[in-house]
């Protein structure tokens, strides 16, 4: 059985997937402050990868590496294969790496159905002027573009505000539109930075929901940190464990659960 | 053959065949599916509901078997049941919302072979309940969203079931003529439906209604406003209630009218907009959320609007309701209601999704006539009805011209109503039930010898030929003083009050009579919000200090005008409390139609009901809860009690001076 990874179909083979994204002992330093060091692990297709630690283990530090926002100084990270340099953001997007923000970063002024919208935008493509004139190709590749957010809002079932501004709703429900923009650019990955902070337990299980659903019913690749440990070890098949910038524990739920460095780190036992 | 059914229209089937032949390009069905209006016309679902007919003859359904209809309105589960009427076979239409262990109870005691279905979430319900449904045979569902990878022996999707049936018919014509065969040998007087009531007391019961039953009820409907294939309603309540069974899909079918089906249940409001209904029917709690939500936001407006909108509500309560009876009112209140119209009532009619209403119906609970009165003095000709499932809907409605916000109405046609000496409500009429399923017992408790339905509802008719309810006719009860002790009647009153959602009045052989309420978290929210009262949750703002002093405001004005009224005076209210949490038809405390179960909260709330009585300044409480997914946990509460003066009863403390010479 564990000979090549030969993935059938996309089935979600969770053990032998073939290795979507790598990070190979990766160190980022802010000046004299080592946010990540030496850190190694890998994303495998199709399956829900938790990052997770204590506050300041440099979750969203390793989560911006990945997708190009910073520049790890040591180390590389490769995606599909192939070795990335100099990442930038608008290149992973269009690699296939959609993510969404701790802190809800969505269009406050724009209606629901607009900040989806966005998502698209890599995958428009007549030009601005065209679209501006919303006419003949524009028009149908609008409509097209509108049929995919349709369902989008349709998945996440956010059909009540659609026309809303986003501003104005409340923040599960930013929450959830914010997942419908990056789930627009129809991503092989897909980040989640504390997709269920400040939730209520009703949000959190409709979340958890969603997240289970994109994974299997889009066969979407999940990483996401999250600091609720149920739903962690409910969601997600491997999990890799931080702490101060280093890689303490890497492994299935049941095993970093079990795991003593994890334990400490998040229990705060004395030694 | 064929030409001999068509003068005998006498079941759903072959009205809807009649349909499809004399209107078949009028819309008779939309559904608001990713953002755009899907429409069918008649012939269109004449031919969708003959090939869903096939499909689950092919599947195996057979004439009498009973089919579970269980979701929100969508026209698919609107095809099921005119498809199971096809065949001969029963459609049982559940509340979606109801928890499992209801789900399994209705299934099993209809004995339901089949089941339509939404979507995953009553998939997985049914599924969860599978063992205690032996009877159970096939699944049929609407919405494949997360279904994909079920095991589809038993289960399938409609779309597939009507796509196969309707290839099977074209293929084959036997298969066809067979089809015909089963419709025609259907006969108005067969079973055509089975609703369950909501329950307000013990375990829901099965009212067997035959298709001529519900035929004559929408037909007394439509000829009594004058329904016709123009109007357009919008389907929005849950199909298991008489209500929207009649409304949305019997007179819909007799009438030929178009039924909009909402995208979900939380953009109701704007879809009725859209569409622009000529038709409405609602409980009074839809009525009641669309203007708490209204005033609410109209505190948010700017000076000059908030103004103008006082103001000219103040035009509409003057002489809005006297123009729209056509009475006479002065030219100058004539001229600034007509100013008001184009300024306010226009607009707010169009908020509301009613500009184009014909008549809008509210049933099922009685309305505040405030509340009443102000959807009538802006122009929206709004009645109430008095109906059951057991009366296959209408006993009593007002007739244009004779409405009153505290009548319901004189008996509907072809009614007769008839008042026991227990002031009970007793009916008559071609569209009564012919019997609960399976429960004679309960059937003979409820109809007389002479075929009389007692309704439950103590009552009495006024000098002008109208009935009024008072409360249900057991509960109308009396303190120990000897009062008159009406709790509806109490709850009523306070539940007028945007900031109170919920009451439940208590005093059944008590010495006085108290409430406990829930407060409307989008109201109470909002006023917290202007007055800079944090709050994290219902219950913390529930307990605030503040809150109380804005309710024991209500509760005075609520005794005042108790006290004004020689009757109903001693029942004023001695003592208050906010529950801590709202009540939720989940743990049992509302029915499916959001009614209080009174006994049952008496029971469960019992310490604090205590501390009602024993004079403490507050008590502790924890209770379980009962979320959506069945899972429970426990909310405990410190709840506080409030005194609230009363007034002795005499006309000195009347707040207005009127009705002395009346």
């Amino acid at each position: 059985m564990n000979a090549e990874p030969m993935n059938v179909s996309g089935s979600p083979l969770r053990d032998e997937g073939e290795v979507l994204l790598a990070v190979q002992n990766v160190s980022l330093r802010f000046g004299g402050v080592k946010a990540i060091t030496d850190v190694s692990f890998d994303i495998r297709k199709g399956e829900v990868r938790a990052i997770i630690g204590p506050n300041g283990a440099g979750k969203t530090s390793m989560l911006n590496c990945i997708n190009g926002f910073y520049q790890p100084q040591e180390g590389q990270i490769s995606f599909k294969g192939q070795r990335r340099d100099r990442m930038k953001p608008h290149r992973a997007a269009a690699a296939g790496i959609a993510r969404t923000f701790q802190n809800v970063a969505l269009f406050k002024g724009m209606s629901t159905l607009d900040n989806i919208m966005t998502g698209r935008t890599l995958k428009m493509k007549r030009g601005f002027f065209w679209q501006a004139l919303r006419h003949g190709p524009a028009m149908t590749e609008e409509i097209e573009h509108r049929r995919v957010v349709e369902d989008i809002i349709d998945f996440l079932q956010i059909e009540h505000i659609r026309k809303l501004p986003v501003g104005k709703l409340p923040y599960g429900l930013q929450k959830r539109v914010e997942l419908g923009r990056a789930l627009a650019m129809e991503p092989e990955l897909l980040l989640l930075d504390e997709p269920m902070a400040g939730m209520n337990l009703e949000e959190k299980e409709d979340m958890c929901r969603f997240i289970l659903d994109v994974n299997q019913q889009f066969g979407t690749t999940i990483a996401l940190i999250e600091h609720d440990m149920g739903v962690v070890m409910d969601l997600s098949d491997r999990v890799v464990v931080l702490e101060y910038g280093r890689k303490i524990a890497d492994g299935t739920p049941s095993e970093v659960k079990a795991d003593q460095k994890v334990i400490d780190a998040y229990l705060g036992v004395a030694h | 053959m064929a030409s001999a059914s068509v003068g005998q229209a006498d079941t759903f089937p072959k009205l809807l065949l009649r349909n499809g032949r004399e209107r078949g390009a009028r819309v008779a069905f939309r559904h608001k599916d990713l953002g755009i209006w899907q429409s069918w016309n008649w012939a269109e679902v004449t031919e969708q509901v003959r090939g869903f007919a096939r499909g689950l003859q092919n599947l195996g359904l057979k004439r009498g078997e009973k089919v579970a209809i269980v979701g929100y309105n969508r026209p698919r589960l609107y095809w099921a049941m005119a498809a199971a009427q096809w065949l001969g076979a029963v459609p049982v239409p559940v509340y979606a919302d109801s928890v499992a262990d209801e789900m399994a109870y209705v299934l099993d005691h209809a004995e339901a072979v089949f089941a339509c279905v939404q979507d995953q979430e009553q998939v997985d319900k049914i599924l969860s309940i599978a063992e205690r449904l032996p009877g159970l045979r096939h699944m049929l569902y609407d919405e494949p969203r997360g279904l994909r990878d079920y095991d589809h022996g038993k289960l399938h999707a409609i779309d597939a079931v009507i796509a196969s049936g309707r290839e099977d018919l074209t293929a084959s014509p036997e298969a066809a003529a067979a089809l015909e065969r089963e419709m025609l040998a259907g006969k108005g007087s067969d079973l055509g439906i089975i609703l369950y009531t909501s329950g307000t007391t013990g375990r829901p019961k099965g009212v067997m209604l035959s298709h001529t039953n519900v035929i004559t009820a929408a037909e007394i409907g439509c000829q009594f406003d004058g329904l016709n294939e123009s109007d357009e309603i919008i389907a929005y309540l849950p199909i298991a209630w008489v209500g929207d069974h009649v409304f949305s899909y019997a007179q819909a079918i007799v009438a030929g009218f178009c039924v909009n089906c909402p995208e979900g249940p939380e953009t109701v409001i704007d879809d009725r907009r859209e569409v622009g209904t000529t038709y409405a029917f609602a409980p009074p709690r839809v009525f009641e959320t669309m203007l708490t939500l209204t005033m609410v936001r109209m505190e948010d407006a700017g000076r000059l609007k908030r103004g103008m909108f006082h103001y000219f509500l103040g035009v509409a309560k003057q002489h809005g309701e006297k123009i729209l009876n056509g009475e006479s009112v002065p030219l100058g209140g004539r001229l600034l209601y007509g100013l008001g119209d184009i300024l306010v009532y226009g607009p707010l009619r169009n908020r509301f999704g009613l500009t184009k209403i014909k008549v809008g119906y509210t049933a099922g609970e009685a309305i505040g006539p405030e509340l009443f009165k102000f959807y009538r003095s802006i122009g929206v000709n709004l009645k109430q009805l008095y109906g059951q499932t057991e009366a296959g809907v209408y006993i009593t409605m007002q007739p244009n011209g004779e409405i009153r916000a505290d009548t319901v109405g004189r008996p509907a046609p072809l009614v007769e109503i008839r008042i026991d000496d227990n002031g009970e409500v007793l009916y008559r009429s071609p569209s009564i039930f012919g019997g609960y399923f399976k429960d004679p017992e309960k059937t003979a408790e409820t109809m007389t010898a002479d075929g009389y339905v007692r309704s439950g509802d103590a009552g009495f008719f006024d000098e002008e030929g109208h009935l009024k309810i008072i409360d249900r006719a057991k509960d109308v009860g009396k303190l120990n003083s000897g009062d008159l002790f009406p709790p509806k009647y109490i709850e009523n009153k306070l539940k007028f009050y945007p900031n109170i959602k919920e009451v439940v009045a208590f005093g059944q052989g008590r010495d006085y009579a108290t409430v406990a309420l829930n407060i409307d978290l989008t109201a109470v929210g909002n006023w917290a919000e202007r007055n800079n009262v944090v709050y994290a949750s219902y219950q913390e703002l529930a307990g605030h200090d503040l809150v109380y002093d804005m309710i024991a405001e209500h509760v005075d004005e609520v005794n005042r005008s108790l006290a004004a009224e020689p009757l109903m005076g001693g029942a004023q209210i001695k003592r208050f409390l906010i529950l801590h949490k709202e009540l939720d038809a989940d743990d049992g405390e509302l029915t499916r139609t959001q009614k209080v179960r009174r006994g049952f909260i008496a029971e469960r709330y019992a310490a604090l009901v205590n501390a009602l009585y024993d004079g403490s300044q507050a008590a502790d409480i924890s209770t379980e809860v009962t979320f959506e997914d069945g899972r429970k946990g426990v909310i405990s509460a410190n709840v506080k009690v409030r005194d609230a003066k009363t007034y002795p009863v005499s006309a000195a403390e009347r707040p207005v001076p009127a009705r002395a010479a009346a």
